[in-house]
This record gives C-alpha cells, sequence and structure tokens, in this order.
C-alpha cells in the first residue's frame, strides 16, 4: 500500500476547501436573476415601495413610508414590535425631516 | 526551491502528528471556530444578498411618493392634489394610488389591500399573495370575508394568486377593485391614499420633490433615493439584534482562541524544550507553530464559509428565520440570488483567520527563546 504523508491529507482538507468556495464563487456568478426580475416587474407594475419581510406593523411592513419608529404609535399600550424593531433601524431621512420626540 | 518545498512539508507532517496527538482538544476548537465563522458568514451573506435584492427590486419603485399629513400622521389626500402636481414642469405622469393595512382577527394576520392601476379586478374578487393563499388554504374560487371598519361584512372570492417567486414583494397583497376597496375603508371618491409621480429628467428628482413640497405644504414627499437608502442601511452588519447576540459568542471564541493559543501548556512547552534539545532552531519551531494556526484557522474558516453559502442559498437561511419572523403570523418564503462580495469576504478572513495565527506566534517566540533545559523543566 503506497504511503501517503500527512502533510499531503492536512493539504488535501485545505484544497477541499478552497475548492469549495471557489464552487460558491462561480455559482454566485452563474445565477441567473429569474425571481428577482419578476419582482422587480411587480414593484413597477404595482408601484410597490417595500419588501414584505415584517407584516405585523404598518412601520415594519412600509419602513420608507412609516412615521418615526416610536413605541407606543400604534397604541397607548403597545410596545415596539421584539424583534422586528430590532433588526430594523428607522430610516435616517425620517429622522432628519422631523423635530426630536423625546 | 525542492528543498524549502520539502523542507515546509516536514514541518507540516510533524503540526499533524503534533496535533493528532491531542485531537480531541484539536478537533473541538476546530468545530467552534468552525461555528463561529458560519453564523459570522451566514449573517454577513444574508445581509448582503437582501440589500442586492431590495436595491436591484426597489429601483422599479416609484420616482417619487407624495403623502398628506395631518396631525403628525399619514392621512388620504385629496384627488384635487394630483391638478396642482401635474402642473409642475418636470412631472410626466401623477397617479393616485389605493392601498391600505387590514387586520385578519381571525388569524391574527395583517394583510395589505391595493387597488391595482395595471390590471382589471372585478368587483368582488381579489387577486391575493402567495403567503395569504397559504396561511388560508386558498385558491382560485375560494371565497374570503373580510370585516370593514363599520362593521359590514365584505365577501371576496379569490380570482387568482400572485406569483410564488414574489412573496418577498407581495406576501400580504390583496389586489381588489376600487369600488370594494372604497366601501371596505369608507373612502370618499374625492381621496386617495397617496400619490406618486413619474418625472421627464430622473435628475431633476430632487428639484421637483422640492417644488411638490412648497406648492403643497401639508404633504411630506419619499423619493427612490429615500427607499433606497432605507433599504441600504437594513441589516446593516453594524446594527442589529443577531450583530448584538454574535459580539457575546464572538468574545468567548477570542477568549477561547486566545487561551488555547497563548497559554501553552506544559506539555507544548516541554515538547518546545525537547525539540530545540535535538537541534531545531527558534525559527522552525516558530514555523512550525506558524504552520499549526493556519492549518487550524484556515480549515474551519474555509469550512465555516462554505456551509454559511449552503445555509443561506440551499436553504434559504432556515436558522435565522424564527428570530426573522417576530410577531407576524404572514412571512415570505424567498429565496435570495446568490452572491459573494470579496471585500466582504477578504474582511472577515483577516477577522477570524489572522488573530487566532498571531495569537499562536508570540507565546511561542517566547517559549522557544529560553534555554531548551528551562522549558524542558
Amino acid at each position: 500500500m503506497r504511503y501517503v504523508r500527512s502533510s499531503g491529507i492536512a493539504f488535501g482538507i485545505v484544497c477541499g476547501g478552497l475548492l469549495l468556495c471557489a464552487a460558491t464563487w462561480l455559482v454566485a456568478g452563474l445565477a441567473g436573476d429569474g425571481a428577482t426580475a419578476s419582482r422587480a416587474r411587480l414593484v413597477h407594475d404595482l408601484q410597490l415601495t417595500d419588501l414584505a419581510l415584517f407584516t405585523e406593523a404598518r412601520y415594519t411592513r412600509h419602513p420608507s413610508q412609516a412615521d418615526l419608529h416610536s413605541a407606543f404609535q400604534n397604541h397607548p399600550t403597545a410596545l415596539d414590535h421584539f424583534p422586528s424593531g430590532s433588526l430594523r433601524a428607522p430610516p435616517d431621512f425620517r429622522t432628519l425631516r422631523h423635530e426630536p420626540v423625546d | 526551491m525542492n528543498r524549502w518545498i520539502e523542507r515546509q512539508r516536514c514541518l507540516v507532517d510533524f503540526t499533524v502528528s503534533s496535533l493528532l496527538r491531542r485531537r480531541g482538544k484539536n478537533l473541538g476548537l476546530i468545530l467552534v471556530y468552525t461555528a463561529i465563522v458560519f453564523v459570522l458568514a451566514s449573517v454577513m451573506l444574508f445581509g448582503q444578498a437582501l440589500r442586492r435584492e431590495a436595491a436591484a427590486v426597489l429601483s422599479h419603485a416609484p420616482e417619487i411618493v407624495v403623502q398628506r399629513m395631518v396631525a403628525g400622521r399619514h392621512d388620504t389626500i385629496p384627488t384635487a392634489y394630483l391638478d396642482s402636481i401635474r402642473a409642475i414642469r418636470g412631472v410626466v405622469q401623477a397617479e393616485a394610488r389605493l392601498w391600505g393595512y387590514y387586520f385578519d382577527p381571525g388569524l391574527s394576520a395583517n394583510y395589505t389591500l391595493m387597488v391595482p392601476t395595471d390590471r382589471v379586478v372585478e368587483p368582488g374578487t381579489a387577486t391575493i399573495g402567495h403567503a395569504i393563499a397559504r396561511l388560508r388554504d386558498a385558491r382560485a374560487g375560494t371565497p374570503l370575508f373580510l370585516l370593514s371598519e363599520r362593521g359590514k361584512m365584505h365577501k371576496f372570492t379569490v380570482a387568482a394568486t400572485l406569483e410564488p417567486d414574489s412573496e418577498l414583494v407581495a406576501a400580504d397583497l390583496m389586489l381588489v377593485a376600487e369600488r370594494d376597496f372604497r366601501s371596505m375603508f369608507a373612502i370618499p371618491a374625492d381621496a386617495v391614499t397617496d400619490i406618486t409621480v413619474s418625472v421627464r429628467n430622473p435628475r431633476e428628482v430632487g428639484t421637483i420633490a422640492t417644488k411638490i413640497s412648497r406648492a403643497l405644504p401639508d404633504v411630506r414627499v419619499i423619493t427612490r433615493g429615500d427607499i433606497l437608502r432605507t433599504y441600504e442601511a437594513a441589516f446593516n452588519w453594524r446594527e442589529g439584534m443577531v450583530l448584538v447576540l454574535m459580539v457575546g459568542a464572538v468574545l468567548a471564541f477570542l477568549i477561547l482562541a486566545w487561551d488555547k493559543a497563548s497559554g501553552l501548556s506544559a506539555e507544548e512547552r516541554r515538547e518546545i524544550g525537547i525539540l530545540k534539545a535535538v537541534g531545531w532552531e527558534t525559527s522552525d519551531v516558530i514555523r512550525q507553530k506558524l504552520w499549526e494556526g493556519a492549518l487550524i484557522s484556515l480549515t474551519a474558516f474555509l469550512f465555516g464559509y462554505a456551509l454559511a453559502y449552503l445555509h443561506v442559498f440551499g436553504f434559504d437561511a432556515a436558522l435565522f428565520e424564527p428570530a426573522l419572523k417576530g410577531w407576524a403570523v404572514l412571512y415570505p418564503r424567498f429565496g435570495l440570488r446568490p452572491s459573494v462580495d470579496a471585500f466582504q469576504v477578504g474582511t472577515l478572513m483577516v477577522l477570524t483567520v489572522l488573530p487566532y495565527i498571531l495569537a499562536t506566534v508570540v507565546p511561542v517566540w517566547r517559549a522557544a527563546t529560553i534555554d531548551p533545559d528551562m522549558a524542558m523543566r
């Protein structure tokens, strides 16, 4: 049986990892934009303004159309929606156009 | 050159056998290291792909949206404002939009009701987003009952569902006829939700937005640039709960790596002493430890990154789903177009691989420069 040096195995593992990473770049480069084109068409046709990522409140459903991301804005006892409120910061252009609220 | 390569190979042979002597500890380290790279790379790839998708999709959003404000809140806008906007030079088209939210108490889900301008929807029918269809198990012909704000029940028959591919932008969308919309929300015929504006020269968007604000002081103007900037900031690496949680995990890993790399065990110290006693030079010992650090960190980085890619683009970032779902009942199922940013991958590599290699070298250099006799004691 042929003797395989441990350095050969180590380099083989690293090269395997490198090949996997190179494959991700290749796949990303070759990926078509079918779904993106179809979404873009719908956004154009229906004149949509936002992604439907979080649907629980109007300021998370349409962040670009929302008022300031303030707690209690929907109801006096309605706290900020968690975790969406933590993931999405209010749009900066909105804060610049409003008076400070706190 | 061949001699140099052979020398490095011998060092790697020795490094691998040295790693295998403490295989439990080193395997555990590689697994934790891979997991940290996996989570960091997943956040990075997901955020990047989502930002890219948002930029590609929302570059087709309306150039300007005009909304009326009443007491600091968005209110309906009179249709008479359409004429004022059309009169501004440079405006090609001003169109009314009718849209609003409907809370379905039965399923605790929010829908976005909209009157489309690109198609005709027969009164009494609705075209629904795929997430609504999934939630209500609805297909063409299924009746939907919606309770208006005035307590009147409205019956809609599903005419069609939007393409599954469109869920990212239309998961909760329900397209209805204008008559039904106005009846549901009691909106008078001379009012609309907001107005979209197209301009002749895209470079004049800012000027026209200012003109609209001056002509109609009670409105706010949102440009396409504002919308794109909103989503550029979304899921930014520097913000968000995921990163806050990650800081703790990364710190824990840094302590582990520092402990492993810098705190040489008595056994490792003795090994260095023996190597020096049998004729190894200090530079050989450091080189051997450099190989050890490079093999561990490169293996963890490459496999962690490849697994993250598979997670985000192969399994639609399934591990992030619980964190993203939040309070919503309707959540879009969407696949993102694979994208890799060389700069981001490079940054991640520098931040994860280099510190570990450096943390390995310094203590070894210290141990290798002392007398072999002292080191073995």
